[in-house]
């Protein structure tokens, strides 16, 4: 950070004139800067995406091969199962996406984009990310402890989690629970600087409709978590207390009802879904206009279509419910909002191709990623159509159909988002380029795995096969060889993506000491974070940025240059 | 050191109010989902009405006469702060805490008869919902009076004056949130 000290503007000097000085404890551990933090929890996600993924190659190869002993695992007994594929999903949402998609990246470009030096409230920034750490060692520490880890699957319904006598995991129940508790506090501290920082902090001359997509999509989806987790905040202490102290809030030999966990849980869960995808939502925008050398198609109606989708995610939960026991008439309902909520994503979809018609498309490993993106989620969300009509979902809810539907949003989102992010913004991190050959090798080996993985799972769920089945031995007509294979091509392919990753991290490891300098605006793209060095220095702006312009003015007629930094007076 | 990003007021509203604004948003949503439970409870169960007529109807009315009459001198406050006044601001903060100490008072005095005649968290769903959300509540109240102490020892030094505002804002949600606990708790019988 050599350079940083000669492009301290005066106003910094006095405060900050000793941080070359900074020992690497204060400097990366204990830092208040946005960067430091996002880089934390860049990091933090992705050890959680590894113990995720191990979990996952862990239970594959129980369903490929029941009973045999997984390598570098062991036996899978019932419990180990039930406890692998709880935390997997709890891992994968709240660890991983969660902490990458919104905390990482919002944190590195909601100031660099607004033009500001950091966040307005650099130390609740840091005491964000310390609990979220705190909370990612409570809940690996869950499967520590007497009785293993939580096993009543990531959505914890009771009887199965408020009740030691079915779960067996009295222990890790609670320390679960404490641990998703402990990281939506992070979160809300995290949402409020982002949303504060977004509302107030922003540039002189940038107006709301100059502000980049992804940052006004970080903004939405922290807004949306912030009103959509209160209840089940409220339902957490609730069934803590029906865990700990033996009240019957979800127990129907008191006057409870396990019914009412479910409308908590899904009130926050399905409007999360969109908390998720918004920021990748986002990154995609950012990476196919500058990689179609075009303007956004439609900025205004992007922005309206967010708030439209953000509005919707709060009146589509029951249809989680629909075999739980509701009313039919109130199914009818929640089918014509789920329904209508695939009209807005799909417009983005729609939006995104538009960006590309006419556009001269590069077909870098960014835009690899983004272009995925829209084809896999358009899977996703067309599958979703099956399990949003009450009709159909009364047949395939709880198989294989649901996790593989469910798969082809939250990858797309959880992976190829922050894939598509990371090969965009790495040169803005860490000042060097990544390897375009090893990350097009990882792109394909990654994607195409992906779809092997899932697709026979489809037809495995229209096969009626159940999702929560730990040895299909037990269930011979469940069992036949047909399905046994299909299981078995699953995990194969799962082994291949798992290797695939293996080139991902190390590209990325070598290109930190090894990739090409990148240099201020490697892809010549528009957005504040572009005219500052890469890796930006402490306080980021020499000189606070003004700005003139949208954030997409690219190919504009009558200029020698096909971009047009928002910061250029002309 | 205040980045300048804290120093920047775009929407014209100073950033901390609009923090602290944020903050009260996500609260309304906790005691809202909480809230939302017990009244779709209590609307299935008529007969919770029995349990909720051994609640202590008198001690609740005066708790919310405390609440209320704490909230006057925490806005008192904030116009003493206007003024420049920290000291005034420290004193009159000072009452407010006060008021959450006699609140707190009478709380476990309640508490105590009614765990001691036997009506505890685990013995009826309503004394359940009873004892979390007034308990939930209750911690509500002792953070605010914690920050408001830290408050007021800053404003007495004349520091950080803007923060006497905020901390009242905070004191007036949970104010209100007593004024919804109070009916739904004590005098729907």
């Amino acid at each position: 950070m050599a350079e940083s000290v000669e492009t301290q503007a005066a106003h910094h000097e006095d405060a900050h004139g000793h941080h070359g000085e900074m020992s690497f404890v204060s400097k990366y551990v204990f830092s208040t800067d946005h960067k430091v933090i996002a880089m934390q929890y860049l990091f933090t996600g992705m050890a959680m995406a590894l113990i995720g993924g191990f979990m996952a190659y862990a239970f594959r190869m129980q369903l490929a091969f029941p009973g045999e002993a997984v390598p570098g695992y062991g036996i899978v007994s019932a419990a180990n199962y039930n406890a692998l594929v709880t935390n997997h999903g709890t891992i994968m949402i709240f660890w991983v996406a969660m902490p990458v998609l919104i905390a990482a990246f919002g944190n590195f470009l909601i100031p660099l984009m607004c033009g500001c030096d950091d966040m307005v409230f650099p130390k609740i920034n840091r005491l964000s990310y310390q609990i979220f750490l705190l909370s990612a060692v409570v809940l690996i520490s869950s499967f520590f402890v007497e009785g293993g880890g939580f096993g009543g699957a990531w959505t914890a319904y009771p009887p199965l989690s408020a009740k030691a006598e079915y779960s067996l995991t009295k222990l890790g129940s609670s320390i679960w629970l404490v641990a998703v508790a402990l990281e939506f506090i992070a979160f809300l501290l995290g949402g409020i600087n982002f949303v504060t920082t977004a509302m107030n902090s922003r540039a002189p001359g940038m107006k709301l409709y100059d502000i980049p997509i992804v940052v006004w999509m970080i903004v939405v989806a922290s807004i949306l978590f912030m009103v959509s987790v209160g209840p089940l905040i409220a339902g957490a202490f609730m069934l803590l207390f029906d865990q700990t102290l033996g009240t019957q809030f979800y127990d129907p030999d008191g006057a409870g009802d396990p019914l009412l966990w479910q409308h908590l849980f899904w009130f926050f869960g399905h409007p999360e879904v969109y908390v998720v995808l918004l920021p990748a939502l986002g990154i995609v925008a950012e990476v196919i206009t500058t990689f179609s050398r075009k303007k956004l198609f439609a900025y205004r109606t992007v922005l309206y279509t967010t708030f439209g989708t953000g509005v919707l995610s709060f009146t589509v939960w029951a249809h989680h419910q629909f075999v739980a026991g509701i009313d039919p008439r109130m199914a009818n309902i929640f089918t014509l909002t789920t329904l209508l909520i695939s009209v807005p994503i799909a417009e983005l979809c729609f939006v995104y191709i538009a960006t590309l018609f006419g556009g001269s498309i590069r077909l870098t490993t960014p835009m690899l990623w983004a272009l995925a993106f829209i084809a896999e989620f358009l899977i996703g969300g067309v599958t979703g159509i099956f399990l949003g009509a009450s009709g159909s979902d009364i047949y395939l809810h709880d198989t294989y159909f649901v996790l593989a539907h469910f798969h082809y949003t939250f990858y797309p989102i959880a992976i190829i988002g922050t894939f598509a992010g990371i090969t965009y913004w790495y040169p803005k991190m860490f000042g060097r380029m990544l390897n375009e050959t090893l990350g097009k090798i990882h792109f394909w080996g990654s994607v195409i795995s992906f779809n092997v993985i899932f697709i026979p799972l489809f037809v495995l769920g229209i096969a009626g096969q159940h999702r929560r089945i730990f040895d299909y031995r037990n269930f011979p007509e469940l069992a036949l060889p047909q399905y046994q294979d299909l299981r078995i091509l699953a995990t194969f392919a799962l082994l291949v993506m798992l290797a695939f990753q293996v080139v991902f991290l190390y590209n990325f490891f070598m290109s930190l000491f090894k990739g090409e300098k990148a240099g201020n605006n490697p892809w010549k793209a528009n957005t504040l974070e572009w005219t500052v060095p890469s890796p930006p220095p402490h306080g980021n702006f020499a000189e606070m940025p003004t700005v003139y312009r949208g954030p997409y003015e690219y190919s504009t007629p009558g200029r020698d240059e096909d971009y047009w930094p928002q910061n250029v007076p002309n | 050191m205040r980045p300048i990003a804290n120093t920047r007021s775009v929407t014209g509203i100073p950033t901390g109010r609009l923090a602290v604004w944020w903050i009260i948003v996500s609260e309304i949503v906790i005691f809202g989902g909480l809230l939302g439970s017990y009244v779709m409870y209590r609307l299935a169960h008529d007969s919770w009405a029995n349990q909720a007529a051994h609640t202590n109807t008198m001690a609740g009315a005066f708790n919310t006469l405390v609440l209320l009459t704490s909230s006057l001198s925490a806005v008192l406050a904030h116009k003493a702060a206007s003024e420049g006044d920290g000291k005034k601001a420290a004193k009159l903060l000072g009452a407010t805490i006060c008021g959450g100490a006699v609140f707190l008072t009478v709380k476990a005095f309640e508490w105590t008869h009614e765990i001691s005649i036997g009506y505890t968290i685990t013995s009826n769903t309503f004394w359940s919902f009873y004892y979390t959300a007034a308990g939930l509540h209750g911690l509500h109240v002792i953070a605010g009076m914690i920050i408001m102490g830290i408050v007021a020892k800053d404003a007495a030094k004349g520091r950080e004056l803007h923060r006497v505002e905020l901390i009242g804002l905070y004191w007036h949600f949970v104010d209100l949130v007593w004024i919804f606990l109070f009916p739904l708790l004590y005098i729907a019988k």
